[in-house]
């Protein structure tokens, strides 16, 4: 497991990538030496009313300059995010981490891979598609501008799908797959709940082991609270109920452990 | 050398701070933030005589210096909790406080009874919750019912009991003087007050559950005041909880009347309070010479 801390990072530059898309690399020191792809880190607004820290999933991790990338969508006026995309370089801002398990690159190597991505979803398989060593496939859902799309043609093949049509296949991610015939041995995949829905079935369907990263409300990020919790198929060994903590025992699960 | 101890029902605590049940789990996951040596006592979450699931979600919500929450006492049920749970603890030189729960008075009894061969050192009976449809709350808000069902407990009951109060009713003092009158031991306050936030953008509640406890430091004024009403009330201790972030807040439950406090929400925000609280609290004994912590606990009348 990797090292939980909670410290002040300087960001070292932040920039609009797409609209209310920001971009932000953080000096993250040994959180980027113990971070893996699919973790999260929470970060902590500067201002004092707004309690509860907002995890956003890594998107690349440099670990020769100890750097960490998040790639986050602003939510709305007045919001945690806003606050965040109002900073620039130099400043530094609380953020707790590397939390959560990422995504078991392991159970992949070697094979034929999908990395599915929808929407802010996206970000964290560019750092899963940097690391596995695999034939792999990315598949990217967005409503209508792309971005990161282009940073992902360095270690994968690529398609898009957009909701109006303006690239790649018209429709979701799935469309994307059935209109170019793409196969997989094994899937990953983050986006929102309805996406990961049809993935999910889509690969018990045909046998394909899936990992699927998950999101909820959280408060503590660490299992304390049990806020953030997901319907587990089988009782939790955890819990003993039929439900898992995202935060701790996630936010990657294997499709056919949860249910959405 | 100053005496940082304080003393609950008989049972000596190194310090007055502990943590406030729910936001702390059984102490494992801040225990990598936290060295739980250091704290008087871990409080942990409620457990029942069987696990619960809990609300569905979203459980929690943000309110501006708060938060609401409608976990709805998921736990694993005593079993797990004692196999588990009670032996982690006991690695640790703390105080343990298991706090119970359950849907009936029966429940109640059942878990507390089984803990009576566990080595815990006081118990919390949760009568509070706002966020659960049986039990809970249902008889935190009657003088008669807390006061028959303390009784209950204490007849089952090896180690001292604290009865926590909900802050959601008229008169807490009229609630504090009922659980007296039923035997506790020691009382907790407060619990969470029953909020409630609404999504405009999805036009429904913010919370799966509708409503759910507030907390945080929004609360604090809220809580140091009916820490200082039942002071006055009653004889027994209290344990003083509620928006507690520093050790700033700590010392003001202490000087309100509590002789111990709890840290909750805090957690969330700063996974080190409990720890800095500690510190902080015996930083003002050195800058203000007060050798006795006793000194400060109730200093304000």
């Amino acid at each position: 497991m990797s090292e939980k801390t909670k410290k002040s990072l300087k960001i070292v530059s932040q920039e609009e990538i797409g609209k209310d898309i920001f971009s932000m690399w953080l000096q993250a020191d040994e959180m980027a030496e113990s971070a893996r792809p699919g973790q999260f880190l929470s970060l902590y607004t500067r201002d004092g009313s707004k309690l509860l820290p907002r995890p956003i999933s890594i998107c690349e991790i440099d670990r020769e300059n100890k750097r960490i990338r998040l790639v986050y969508r602003v939510t709305g006026k007045n919001t945690g995010t806003e606050a965040f995309s109002k900073l620039h370089a130099g400043i530094a801002v609380e953020v707790l981490g590397p939390l959560g398990n990422g995504f078991p690159l392991h159970e992949a190597e070697g094979k034929r891979v999908f990395l599915m991505g929808g929407g802010i979803g996206i970000p964290p398989m560019l750092q899963t598609a940097k690391e596995l060593n695999a034939e792999k496939t990315a598949v990217l859902g967005y409503r209508d501008e792309l971005f990161l799309n282009e940073e992902f043609e360095k270690y994968a093949d690529v398609f898009v799908a957009t909701e109006d049509g303006s690239a790649g296949t018209k429709g979701n991610v799935m469309d994307a797959i059935r209109e170019n015939a793409l196969e997989a041995d094994v899937i990953f995949a983050c986006g929102p709940t309805p996406m990961l829905r049809a993935i999910k079935n889509y690969a018990e369907e045909n046998n394909i082991p899936c990992w699927i990263s998950m999101e909820e409300r959280m408060a503590c990020g660490v299992g304390a609270c049990l806020a953030c919790v997901c319907k587990s198929k089988e009782v939790d060994s955890h819990s003993h109920v039929h439900n898992k903590r995202i935060c701790k025992d996630g936010p990657v699960f294997l499709s056919t452990e949860v249910e959405l | 050398m100053i005496k940082t101890a304080v003393t609950l029902a008989g049972v000596e605590l190194k310090n007055p701070v502990m943590t406030a049940s729910g936001t702390f789990g059984s102490g494992a996951e801040y225990s990598e933030f936290v060295d739980l040596n250091k704290l008087g006592a871990v409080v942990t979450k409620g457990v029942a005589n069987v696990p619960w699931p809990g609300n569905p979600t979203p459980r929690i919500a943000e309110t501006p210096s708060g938060m609401l929450n409608a976990i709805g006492l998921q736990n694993p049920g005593i079993d797990v909790f004692c196999e588990r749970d009670i032996p982690f603890l006991k690695k640790f030189n703390t105080r343990i406080i298991v706090n119970v729960c359950g849907k009936t008075t029966e429940d109640y009894c059942e878990v507390v009874e089984r803990l009576g061969n566990e080595p815990v050192d006081l118990l919390e009976i949760n009568v509070s919750c706002p966020n659960v449809k049986e039990g809970g709350i249902a008889f935190g808000q009657d003088p008669k019912a807390l006061e028959a069902i303390t009784k209950e407990v204490k007849k089952y009951a090896k180690q001292p009991v604290i009865m926590k109060l909900s802050p959601n009713v008229t008169d807490i003092t009229e609630m504090a003087k009922a659980a007296e009158a039923g035997g506790a031991d020691v009382l907790s306050l407060i619990n969470t007050l029953t909020g409630m936030k609404i999504d405009i953008n999805r036009r429904t509640f913010a919370l799966a559950n509708k409503t759910g406890g507030m907390s945080g430091p929004a609360v604090k004024p809220v809580a140091v005041r009916m820490v200082y009403q039942v002071a006055q009330a009653v004889k027994v201790p209290i344990i003083g909880m509620g928006g507690i972030a520093t050790a700033e807040d700590a010392l003001e439950f202490l000087m309100a009347g509590a002789t111990a406090v709890s840290v909750g929400t805090a957690n969330f925000f700063n996974p080190y309070a409990t720890e800095e609280v500690v510190a902080g609290i015996e930083d003002f004994m050195h800058r203000q010479k007060v050798e006795d912590i006793s000194e400060l606990i109730g200093a304000v009348k």
